[in-house]
């Protein structure tokens, strides 16, 4: 399932620093344009917007849970410092600014994140995008109270160690959200034959099948981490409704964790 | 869009209000009263100027309230005030009828005995509800009310959507909500079209006052011109809509009240005793009209703006407060995501809740009265064969008093009684 993060890998070649501070003006017109393209709910990245809702249900939950925020209040994530790893075009980021995080969206692909500064401005959102990876951020001693990693891991080529410094980014008892794609043949079957040949929702060679991480290997590597999972569900997409709904039973295919570093 | 003062000179603007709604009827002011309970802020801008509303005497007009109609005003806080002048829909009879000779003997009833949720509506007077929701829309802490404020043009974009007053002042919010009628201007200004038709019918309105009392029964006689509601108001009154053509309407309105009594009393016999006019009269050219689309860029349509239909069976507040309920929800989850509310995805869902329900019921109510509009002998026998078979069939029967009472379909929260 991930656009957001196809042509990056968080723990790849990294670049340096914290990526552009401003845009050049003549440029604008055309982030403008690809920002209207990555938010285009019928565009390139609508198997991201159709998932979105799902995704967004999930995490609020979670950290309204963990934090005890009361989500009919306005900017209920007020004070919370909060990291979007793989941000893209600021799918995850928007929502959670909007809610009153402080956000940091960071993206390993240069390319993404004037587009996703330029969407911000349009929306009135301040939100700290930055051209970095997770492990310069953390290696720069930085933390938050709130991690958000999805549809990352399975695109990493070191999980293990890539999770492992999720875990330094954030503060203790603070909060990861992590989604990956299960590996068993019908996740063969809907995540590669379905998504990627069938629907074209994703580019051929989008996934690697064998990267696909199954909810115990998860786990486990989450522990080996330093990190207490304490609560997953699955992504299901339903056919008739058109539509991805949460599920507590079925992880067979997308599915998404939450864990803690304990204090 | 009609003007270009907005958003992309003005990005990161703070909104004045998360929705905007124009027209501050019934379905406005509940659309605000439930938005606002689910924690968002509203500016209702209403052309009509404050304190003008619902300061008037009993003048006969009135709507039968569906149960979940019910809920939705408890839910937003105006029943209570409204409650003591409510009567309750304790029965429907529904018959075939043909001027002066009264009601078919094969009767089509539904009890609110055979549901176990208690009446099946209430009936309320227009001027207790808009009294109930002015007060309400005045003193609640996150709704602005702009009385005697027109819009005159809007502009969206991706920040928000601007509306200009008459006055030259411009807000801004991230919605706008068209709660302005069948004429919407809203919706000609986002550019959607209406589909619709005329009925060459006008439905003719009363109050009487009669002799006997009513039991809390609602009839709804089908006459060959259209059908004649008589929906029972509290006291030994009942609000009497009538439909006729355009021509008969006209020349029954141009009597004097004893010679408009006169057609009255034929078309529905004597069972309440003698009968008095009580109130005004008033007149509605019948048509239905029905929105090409619910929504546009930040733009949502609530009510008769998105869909205008036959009163025939009560159905048009109730269509109206459905809407209300499920864009109040969808805009709510939609918060609560984070989500842009004004986005063309959030809003597509309320369309989607909405309009096929929609459309179905313009069709039905719309078949429906062409079926029961005419005096074709075979046509006839067959509805009354017809209404008799539901009557004999409690499964049916039960299912379309459910239906009168609105409990059919996916229903939005506020409609079950539940908080969003």
């Amino acid at each position: 399932m991930n656009a957001e993060t196809n042509s990056s890998s968080p723990n790849g070649t990294a670049p340096q620093g914290s990526g552009p501070g401003s845009i050049d003006p003549a440029e604008v017109a055309k982030f403008e344009a690809m920002a209207a393209e990555w938010w285009d709910p019928d565009g390139k990245f609508r198997p991201l917007h159709m998932l979105n809702p799902c995704r967004l249900d999930y995490i609020t939950a979670q950290i309204a849970a963990e934090f005890d925020r009361d989500l009919t209040g306005t900017r209920p994530f007020e004070g919370l410092r909060l990291l979007d790893i793989g941000c893209g075009g600021g799918l995850l980021s928007e929502p959670m600014a909007r809610l009153g995080a402080q956000v940091v969206g960071a993206d390993a692909a240069a390319g993404n994140i004037p587009v996703a500064q330029v969407h911000a401005r349009q929306a009135g959102l301040e939100i700290d995008y930055r051209h970095t990876t997770a492990e310069a951020l953390a290696a720069a001693g930085e933390t938050f109270d709130v991690v958000l990693n999805m549809e990352v891991v399975e695109h990493v080529a070191d999980p293990p160690a890539f999770l492992a410094t999720c875990r330094e980014l954030l503060n203790p008892g603070g909060l990861m959200i992590c989604s990956t794609i299960n590996r068993n043949p019908k996740s063969y079957l809907m995540a590669i034959i379905g998504a990627e040949v069938v629907m074209r929702w994703l580019p051929r060679g989008t996934h690697d099948w064998r990267k696909f991480i199954t909810p115990d290997e998860l786990y486990s590597m989450l522990r080996r981490a330093g990190l207490e999972p304490v609560d997953r569900a699955g992504f299901v997409f339903n056919p008739l409704r058109w539509e991805w709904s949460l599920s507590d039973s079925d992880l067979s295919v997308n599915y998404v964790t939450a864990s803690i570093r304990p204090r | 869009m009609d003007n270009p003062r907005h958003g992309r000179d003005n990005p990161g603007m703070a909104h004045d209000s998360d929705i905007l709604i124009a027209g501050g009827a019934l379905n406005g002011s509940a659309l605000a009263l439930a938005l606002a309970g689910a924690g968002l802020s509203v500016t209702v801008i209403d052309p009509v100027p404050p304190h003008a509303q619902g300061a008037d005497g009993f003048d006969g007009r009135g709507y039968a309230l569906a149960l979940t109609s019910q809920r939705l005003l408890r839910a937003v806080g105006v029943w209570e005030a409204v409650a003591e002048h409510a009567q309750p829909l304790l029965e429907i009879r529904v018959s075939d009828g043909r001027a002066g000779q009264g009601a078919s003997p094969f009767v089509l009833e539904f009890d609110h005995a055979e549901m176990e949720e208690g009446p099946m509506g209430y009936m309320v007077e227009d001027r207790f509800l808009r009294r109930a929701f002015s007060a309400a829309l005045e003193t609640h802490p996150a709704v602005t009310l702009l009385g005697g404020a027109r819009v005159v043009a809007q502009a969206a974009g991706p920040g928000g959507i601007s509306v200009t007053l008459e006055d030259g002042r411009v807000l801004s919010g991230a919605v706008l909500a068209g709660c302005d009628g069948r004429g919407s201007q809203v919706a000609r200004r986002a550019g959607i079209r209406r589909s619709g038709w005329d009925y060459g019918q006008t439905a003719l309105v009363c109050a009487i006052a009669h002799e006997r009392p009513h039991n809390g029964v609602a009839h709804q006689f089908f006459m060959p011109p259209g059908p004649l509601a008589i929906l029972p108001l509290p006291g030994r009154q009942s609000s009497i809509v009538w439909t006729e053509s355009h021509a008969e309407a006209a020349r029954i309105n141009a009597l004097d009240d004893a010679g408009y009594l006169a057609e009255l009393r034929p078309r529905f016999g004597d069972f309440l005793g003698d009968i008095a006019l009580a109130g005004e009269r008033f007149t509605y050219p019948l048509n239905l009209t029905l929105a090409d689309s619910f929504v546009a860029e930040r733009v949502a349509l609530v009510g008769d703006a998105a869909h205008g239909m036959h009163p025939i069976a009560g159905q048009g507040l109730n269509a109206g407060l459905k809407d209300v309920a499920a864009l109040t929800e969808v805009l709510a989850l939609a918060r609560r995501r984070g989500e842009d509310i004004g986005r063309r995805e959030v809003l597509e869902r309320y369309q989607r809740w909405r309009r096929f329900d929609v459309a179905t019921l313009v069709a039905a109510t719309d078949a429906v009265n062409r079926l029961f509009s005419n005096d074709i002998p075979l046509l006839r026998l067959g509805r009354d064969l017809g209404l008799g078979l539901i009557n004999a069939l409690p499964g049916l029967r039960r299912g379309l008093i459910r239906e009168a009472a609105g409990l059919t379909g996916e229903l939005p929260k506020l409609l079950r009684g539940r908080p969003v």
